[in-house]
C-alpha cells in the first residue's frame, strides 16, 4: 500500500504520454497521406518538358488517342508574376501600417484602429476580396476588369493584414531602450523608425512577408473571379486574363483528360515545394540575421 | 548655490513633470555647474530619473507625459527650440547599456554622425577615434571594432555608450544610474571616466548610491517625493546638511 500512490502517478503519467503520442499520430496522418499522394501521382511529371512546355492538346481515354504530357510554363509564370504584383502592392502598405501603429501611434486611437483593420480584413474570405476588387475594376475599366493586374490586387488584399500583423509584432519586439537611445541622441523620428527599429525587426518582417506569399502562392477563389482563366496560350501581359498553378489544379482535376489530370498533380507539387522552400528561407534568413546581430 | 566664480551651464525652473495627472517633481529649481559633475540623490521614486529625462526632452516621449516649466541651456529655453536638435547638445547614457545590437562597435558611436549627417569616412574614423578613447575604451577594442556591440562585456557596453552619446558632441551628458547594471570593477572604471569627462563637458549624473556620489561629483542634490529637498557642493551636503530629511537620508534613518 506504501507504493500504490507513486505506482499510480507513474501509470498515469506514461498513459498521458502515450495518448499525446497518439493525438500527434492522427494529426500526422492526414499530413502524411496528402503529401504521400502528391509525392506520388505529382513527380512523374515532374521534368524537363513540365517547365518549359506550354499545356498540350487534350486527349481521350480511348484506344488510339495520342497523350502528350507538355508542360506548365504559363502558370508558373502567371504564378510568378502574380506573387511578385501582390508583394510589390502589399508589403509596402502594410509594413507602412505597421511603422505607423507601432512608432508613431502608440497611444491613439487610431493605431489601435489599424490593428483592428488588420484583424477584421484577414477575416475576409479570400473570395470576397476577389469579387471586391473585380467589382472595383469594373467601374474603373472593365476591360481589366479579368486580369492578372486585378487578381494581384484581390491577393494583396489578402498579403496586407498578413504583413502589418507580423510587422508589427515584429516591431513590437524590439526593446523600448533602443528607441530611448536612438532618440537620446538626436536622431530624428523617422531615420530612427526606418534606419534602427525596422532593421532591428528586419528577420521577423521578411518571415511575415514570406508567409502571406505562401498563403497567396496557394490561392484559387479570387483568381477565378478576378483574374480570368487563360492557361491555355501564352499570358498577353498583366492586363490580360492571368493564369496560376492553384488554377490549373482547378481546371485539370476537374477535366476528363488524362494529361490535364497529370498536369494538376505535378502542379500539386511544385506548388507544396514552392510552400515549402518558403519556409525553409524564411527560417534561413531569420538564423542568419539572428546569428549576425549576436556578432558570429 | 555654485559659487561665484563658475557659469552656469543649465538651469531649471519651477520644473514640474507629468505622468498624466500624476506630478512625479514638481517646481524644481536648480543650477549645474559648468565643467562640474552634478549629482542627483534619492530614495527610490523620488523623482531622479523624471528629472534627469527632462533636461534633454526624453520624458515628453513616454505616453501621457508633459512638462511644465523651463529648461535653461546657456539662457536658452530648452522647451521653445526643437526637440532632436535639444538632443543633440544634451548626450544621455542610461541605467542599462544599450548599444544598438544590430550594428558593429564601430557603427554605433558613429550612430550620431552617420544619422544626423553625411560625414566623410576619415571624419567618422577621426570621431569614433576621439570618442572610444574619451571613454577609455579604444584600447579593450582596437583590433575589433567590427566587432558586434553584443560581444562586449557590460561594464563595456556601458563605455561604448558613453563613447556613442561623446561622438555626438554634447555640451552636457545626463547620465541615469549609470553603474547599476554593473560590477564594482566596471563601476570604479566609469567613476575614473566621469573625473576625466568633467574636464570637458557639464556632467549631470543621477545615483542611488550615496558613496558614489560622494565619490565622484562636485555638487549633490538631494530629491524627496519630487521635491528639491537641498542643493550644494557635495562635502557640504554630506557633512553639514541644512536639512533634517538630507540629514535621515545621507545617514540611512530611511530610504
Amino acid at each position: 500500500m506504501k507504493f500504490d500512490r507513486p505506482v499510480r502517478r507513474k501509470v498515469f503519467s506514461h498513459g498521458m504520454t502515450v495518448l499525446t503520442g497518439l493525438a500527434v499520430l492522427v494529426i500526422m496522418i492526414p499530413l502524411a497521406s496528402v503529401v504521400y499522394q502528391v509525392v506520388l501521382l505529382g513527380s512523374p511529371v515532374m521534368n524537363v518538358a513540365f517547365f518549359t512546355q506550354q499545356i498540350p492538346q487534350a486527349c481521350g481515354r480511348g484506344p488510339g488517342s495520342v497523350c502528350h504530357q507538355g508542360g506548365v510554363i504559363v502558370p508558373i509564370e502567371g504564378t510568378l508574376e502574380l506573387i511578385g504584383l501582390s508583394s510589390l502592392f502589399s508589403v509596402p502598405i502594410g509594413v507602412g501600417a505597421a511603422i505607423f501603429a507601432v512608432e508613431y501611434g502608440r497611444e491613439r486611437r487610431f493605431a489601435r484602429f489599424i490593428g483592428m483593420t488588420a484583424d477584421v480584413l484577414s477575416g475576409v474570405p479570400s473570395i470576397i476580396a476577389g469579387c471586391f476588387t473585380w467589382a472595383l475594376f469594373l467601374f474603373y475599366d472593365p476591360a481589366i476588369a479579368f486580369s492578372t493586374l486585378d487578381a494581384a490586387l484581390a491577393l494583396s488584399v489578402l498579403m496586407v493584414p498578413i504583413v502589418t500583423r507580423t510587422t508589427e509584432e515584429a516591431l513590437r519586439t524590439v526593446p523600448n531602450s533602443v528607441r530611448e537611445a536612438a532618440m537620446a541622441l538626436g536622431i530624428s523620428k523617422w531615420k530612427m523608425s526606418l534606419r534602427i527599429t525596422f532593421v532591428a525587426a528586419l528577420p521577423g518582417v521578411i518571415t511575415g512577408i514570406l508567409l502571406a506569399i505562401a498563403r497567396s502562392a496557394g490561392e484559387a477563389a479570387p483568381l477565378l473571379i478576378a483574374g480570368g482563366f487563360a492557361c491555355i496560350h501564352p499570358l498577353q501581359g498583366i492586363t490580360q486574363e492571368t493564369c496560376a498553378l492553384p488554377l490549373w489544379i482547378w481546371f485539370g482535376a476537374n477535366s476528363p483528360n488524362p494529361n490535364f489530370i497529370a498536369l494538376a498533380w505535378g502542379c500539386a507539387l511544385l506548388l507544396l515545394l514552392l510552400i515549402l522552400a518558403m519556409s525553409v528561407l524564411s527560417r534561413f534568413v531569420l538564423n542568419r540575421m539572428a546569428r549576425k546581430m549576436r556578432g558570429e | 548655490m555654485a559659487q561665484a566664480d563658475e557659469t552656469v551651464k543649465m538651469e531649471t525652473q519651477n520644473l514640474s513633470a507629468f505622468y498624466g495627472e500624476t506630478r512625479a517633481i514638481q517646481e524644481i529649481n536648480l543650477r549645474f555647474p559648468e565643467r562640474k559633475v552634478t549629482a542627483i540623490i534619492g530614495p527610490s521614486g523620488c523623482g531622479k530619473s523624471t528629472l534627469i529625462r527632462c533636461l534633454n526632452r526624453l520624458h515628453e516621449t513616454a505616453p501621457k507625459a508633459h512638462v511644465e516649466g523651463s529648461v535653461f541651456l546657456d539662457g536658452e529655453d530648452l522647451y521653445q527650440i526643437d526637440a532632436t536638435a535639444v538632443r543633440r547638445r544634451v548626450g544621455m547614457v542610461f541605467q542599462k547599456p544599450n548599444p544598438f545590437a544590430t550594428m558593429s562597435i564601430y557603427n554605433n558611436v558613429s550612430a550620431p554622425l552617420r544619422f544626423n549627417s553625411r560625414p566623410s569616412r576619415g571624419e567618422t574614423d577621426a570621431v569614433v577615434l576621439r570618442a572610444l578613447r574619451q571613454a577609455a575604451l579604444w584600447d579593450e577594442v582596437r583590433d575589433r571594432v567590427d566587432a558586434a556591440a553584443t560581444s562586449l562585456s557590460g561594464g563595456q557596453q556601458q563605455r561604448l555608450c558613453i563613447a556613442r552619446a561623446l561622438a555626438a558632441n554634447p555640451e552636457v551628458l545626463l547620465m541615469d544610474e549609470p553603474c547599476s547594471a554593473l560590477d564594482p570593477i566596471a563601476t570604479s572604471k566609469i567613476e575614473e571616466l566621469i573625473a576625466q569627462l568633467k574636464q570637458e563637458y557639464t556632467v549631470v549624473i543621477v545615483t542611488h548610491n550615496m558613496q558614489q556620489a560622494a565619490r565622484v561629483a562636485d555638487y549633490t542634490a538631494f530629491l524627496y517625493l519630487g521635491k528639491l529637498i537641498e542643493f550644494g557642493p557635495t562635502e557640504d551636503l554630506f557633512e553639514r546638511p541644512k536639512e533634517h530629511l538630507t540629514e535621515s537620508y545621507i545617514t540611512g534613518r530611511f530610504g
